[in-house]
């Protein structure tokens, strides 16, 4: 009754090319907008921007990366965390050695370089298909993993292997609060996402659906497999490479190379598997899910009587039932919280009646 | 009715192909002039699906070449063809099952675009422009095949007969000079097949394209096609018009079993 | 000469055990078409079990017996609560259910035994045996010796008997199977059985030679390159790339790691299967898939 299209008809096609078709979906998102941006920063606290909204928020960004690569072009990657490291590494030497760059574009230069070396390893994507892909993508994230370890002019020499996020300066306003890492984080999220909305109903979104779905028929059509898949290798890696430069410096503010490492790629990988693969809204739930379940479990166990279950099985516990939704999501949503929500938006464009 | 070179849209001459060793093709030629209809006919296994996929670039003959548009080749790569003209569709439907029946129909336009991705991501200059001329020009083959119902539906959902129209409207999409099509008519009925019957005649008079296909149904080609050729075992036993090749007793035979045959089997 | 003879025959050896664990990995590929993530886990579940038994005074026989019944039982559940449910699904979708259940299964062996790493004692003796002038381990021989039993008993299976014909014919075309008869739960219930039978070896001689922990369930990714090297679907390729892996591993850890760092044999074998993979798509023994259009 309130999510209904009636009186909403278009006789161009400029309208139907939006984001959001319907007006209140419109309305809705700059609402959300607006509340993220002026009415969280206002009532939220700092717990939950340091633990929550920015890990939440990154780890989406790195869900689209992936995505992007995985979900819309169909080809498999486990080395989304060595991405990530690249961007995060490469933005903190150049923030280090080239005297007065703006933060902002190094984040950006490092996504470029992370690009770049996603293309190296994604070369082998040309030759090789689908599951032992995997391979290719295993390699970098190793690799990238031992270089960064092994040659320490990466990490400035320092003893311990591990960096410290530069001062969060932009434009003289200093980011490092809690609430100024939240607000940067939502503005560099808010906008890559744009920018990945746009691309994914794109011709190179549609030519990347095309590659996924079946290959032999996008060449015959006249798409250049070359380009597309090392596109997609291109601009995951820049999107991974950004979210780890957030990761590093607005969420942990120290990192190793370990931090990256191969679980981190899993991690990755089961937002966008939770989430849905082949989309934009499911990577914000995925990302949600992710992190909200481990404190939603630590707190359930909090009210279970003390004594009952050992605190260091919460650990187990949790590994154990995050693998049997993971199967239970397979079973029966295999293509996630994203979906999910689109079959309630539309049983929410007829409610109250049925179909 | 001999062809002169300038209404020749494509010639094959001694095209031969082979799979490690076992020889799918042997020595075919035959020309096809623009704006025709032709039927490529055969019993199952005579070669002709591979024959197409020579035409399109899939499959690379090891002898022979074939001239389409004035050039001659031996090899083609399958973007070429498409970049050179060529659409077909598939015996099993190679369609994007992923996507709604409007996106696959639009990426058959993909070699018409001219914006380069950044423009599009970032929605300036040309992108929305021709976003909206191209969703036009995709939208009059949805309605020229009548599929407009389902444009938003998933193409994997579709019934058969619905996915193969689909998929001939991803071909007319890049508004090919030739059309290849691989069996459009398996699996339909009757009344199925003289819907795609007209829908083929259409595109060949509105558009002048120009179309092969291969079909079993004789019937169907007997009323629909300029020009048969006729294959068996990798060779051809049968060129020129529908009436010709009906009267060629090495198609019966192919087709029908000789006379002898028949009366056995009684 | 004869360290270098040592080295790669050391490497070989270790690439024996690569080989063990692959050996999993193939009898389900095989059989089922699905890429077993989680065999590591299973792996790691095995031997958690089986020294967590000995450790409460099972005698050797006993803890054995009852380990592999443990790893039937679980073979059985996840027949029935996994595969079944995803049977007709994409290839995808069950690898990321078995990375599932490689989660579920690691949990699951910790928060019964505990996370502490146990030492194992197979009772072989730790000291090298010294033949033409090279020092080789004797637990080494051993396990390739335990290989070669295991791979000479499965190659029988597979080919003498009337279960291993069904298990061929299930792994080339599941629904030829069942027009024919054959049961394919219990089929894929017997796979998964004995796959954690050879998970079970593996895990025991990895255990001895590791330690009993966590970090077992690792070796799942070595066993990646010996597959992609010596093709997903065939045993004799899975003994074959585990040499090679292991050969390459100790070999690059010995003669280049000095020249450009140390840890290299983490990614060895990654880009190792990468070159190879460039060169045949299918791995030494896989089958090529046609496509046809």
């Amino acid at each position: 009754m309130l999510y209904r299209e009636a009186g909403q008809l278009s006789t161009t096609y400029a309208p139907q090319r939006r984001t959001f078709r319907l007006r209140q979906g419109r309305v809705g998102l700059w609402l959300l907008l607006g509340f993220a941006f002026i009415a969280v920063p206002l009532l939220g606290n700092d717990y939950w921007f340091s633990a929550i909204l920015v890990p939440l928020l990154v780890l989406s960004l790195a869900g689209l990366g992936l995505n992007l690569l995985t979900g819309y072009a169909g080809q498999l990657s486990l080395g989304s965390a060595a991405f990530m490291a690249v961007g995060a590494f490469a933005a903190y030497n150049l923030q280090l050695r080239v005297p007065g760059l703006p933060l902002l574009v190094s984040f950006a230069l490092g996504g470029i370089i992370a690009a770049l070396v996603a293309v190296l390893f994604g070369l082998p994507s040309l030759r090789i298909k689908g599951f032992y892909l995997l391979v290719a993508t295993l390699a970098a994230q190793f690799v990238v993993e031992w270089v960064l370890t092994r040659f320490s002019w990466f990490t400035n020499d320092n003893a311990s292997g591990v960096i410290t996020s530069p001062p969060l300066l932009i434009a003289g306003l200093d980011f490092s609060s809690p609430r100024g890492r939240y607000l940067l984080t939502l503005a560099v999220v808010v906008a890559l996402f744009w920018l990945g909305k746009n691309l994914v109903r794109s011709e190179l979104g549609r030519n990347w659906m095309a590659v996924r779905d079946m290959d032999t028929a996008a060449a015959v059509i006249g798409i250049r497999l070359f380009k597309a898949k090392l596109l997609a290798f291109a601009i995951s890696g820049f999107y991974l490479g950004v979210a780890g430069s957030l990761w590093a410096f607005a969420y942990l503010g120290t990192v190793e190379p370990h931090g990256f490492d191969l679980s981190r790629s899993f991690q990755v990988l089961f937002i966008i598997i939770i989430g849905g693969l082949g989309s934009v809204l499911g990577n914000f739930l995925g990302a949600a899910f992710i992190v909200l379940f481990p404190i939603l479990l630590a707190n359930v166990f909090g009210l279970l009587p003390t004594g009952l279950i050992d605190s260091g099985q919460l650990e187990n516990i949790q590994k154990m039932l995050f693998g049997a939704l993971i199967i239970a999501f397979l079973i029966k949503e295999p293509e996630g919280l994203a979906r999910l929500w689109q079959r309630f938006r539309q049983r929410a464009r007829v409610w109250p009646l049925r179909y | 009715m001999s062809a002169t070179t300038e209404s020749v849209l494509l010639r094959l001459d001694d095209i031969s192909l082979s799979f490690k060793g076992v020889k799918a093709i042997t020595s075919i030629s035959f020309a096809v002039k623009t704006g025709e209809i032709c039927a490529l006919i055969g019993p199952n296994g005579a070669g002709k699906s591979s024959l197409l996929n020579v035409i399109n670039g899939v499959y690379q003959a090891q002898s022979g070449s074939f001239s389409y548009a004035g050039q001659t080749r031996r090899r083609m790569r399958p973007h070429q063809a498409a970049e050179r003209g060529i659409a077909r569709t598939f015996q099993n439907i190679a369609l994007f099952k992923g996507m709604s029946v409007l996106d696959n129909v639009l990426t058959g336009r993909n070699l018409k675009r001219r914006s380069s991705w950044v423009e599009q991501m970032l929605r300036l200059g040309r992108a929305p422009r021709e976003d909206d001329e191209q969703r036009r020009h995709a939208e009059k083959v949805i309605e020229f095949l009548r599929i407009h119902p389902w444009r938003h539906v998933l193409v994997g959902k579709l019934p058969y007969g619905l996915q193969k129209r689909v998929e001939l409207a991803r071909a007319l999409a890049a508004e090919p000079k030739l059309l290849l099509l691989d069996e459009p008519m398996a699996g339909m009925n009757a009344e199925e097949k003289g819907e795609m019957s007209q829908f083929i005649r259409d595109i060949n008079r509105e558009f002048g394209t120009t179309v092969v296909l291969i079909e079993h149904d004789i019937g169907v080609v007997m009323g629909l096609c300029d020009h048969v050729v006729v294959l068996d075992y990798g060779r051809k036993i049968g060129d020129g018009t529908p009436e010709q090749v009906r009267a060629n007793p090495e198609v019966i035979a192919a087709y029908l079993g000789t006379r002898r045959t028949r009366t056995e089997r009684h | 000469m004869e360290f270098f003879f040592e080295v790669l025959i050391g490497g070989l050896l270790a690439g024996v055990m690569y080989s063990l664990v692959a050996i999993g990995f193939v009898l389900i590929y095989k059989a089922s078409g699905v890429f077993n993530f989680a065999q590591g886990a299973m792996v790691l579940f095995a031997a958690l079990t089986f020294v967590s038994l000995l450790e409460r005074g099972f005698p050797f026989a006993w803890a054995f017996i009852a380990t592999l019944a443990s790893m039937v039982v679980l073979a059985l559940l996840v027949e029935k609560m996994v595969l079944r449910p995803l049977v007709n699904r994409p290839p995808i979708i069950l690898f990321m259910a078995t990375l599932g259940l490689s989660y579920m299964i690691e949990g699951l062996a910790q928060f019964l035994w505990g996370a502490q790493v146990h030492g194992l004692e197979l009772g072989i003796a730790d000291e090298p045996l010294e033949i033409r002038g090279m020092l080789l381990s004797q637990f080494d021989l051993f396990a390739a010796g335990t290989a070669a039993t295991l791979v000479i008993a499965l190659s029988l299976l597979f080919n003498k008997t009337r279960v291993g014909l069904s298990l061929r014919a299930v792994a080339d075309d599941p629904l030829a199977s069942l027009a024919v008869g054959i049961r394919l739960p219990r089929i894929w219930a017997l796979v998964w059985a004995v796959a954690g039978f050879v998970g079970l070896v593996a895990g025991l001689l990895w255990g001895a030679r590791l330690g009993v922990q966590f970090s077992l369930s690792l070796v799942v990714l070595k066993a990646l390159p010996v597959l992609i090297i010596g093709g997903f679907s065939s045993i004799g390729g899975a003994i074959v790339g585990g040499l090679i892996i292991g050969a390459a591993e100790k070999l690059a850890e010995i003669y280049l790691g000095p020249i450009i760092g140390s840890g290299i044999e983490n990614w060895v074998p990654y880009v190792l299967a990468l070159l190879f993979l460039l060169v045949r798509p299918a791995g030494l023994f896989g089958e090529r898939a046609i496509e046809r259009v």
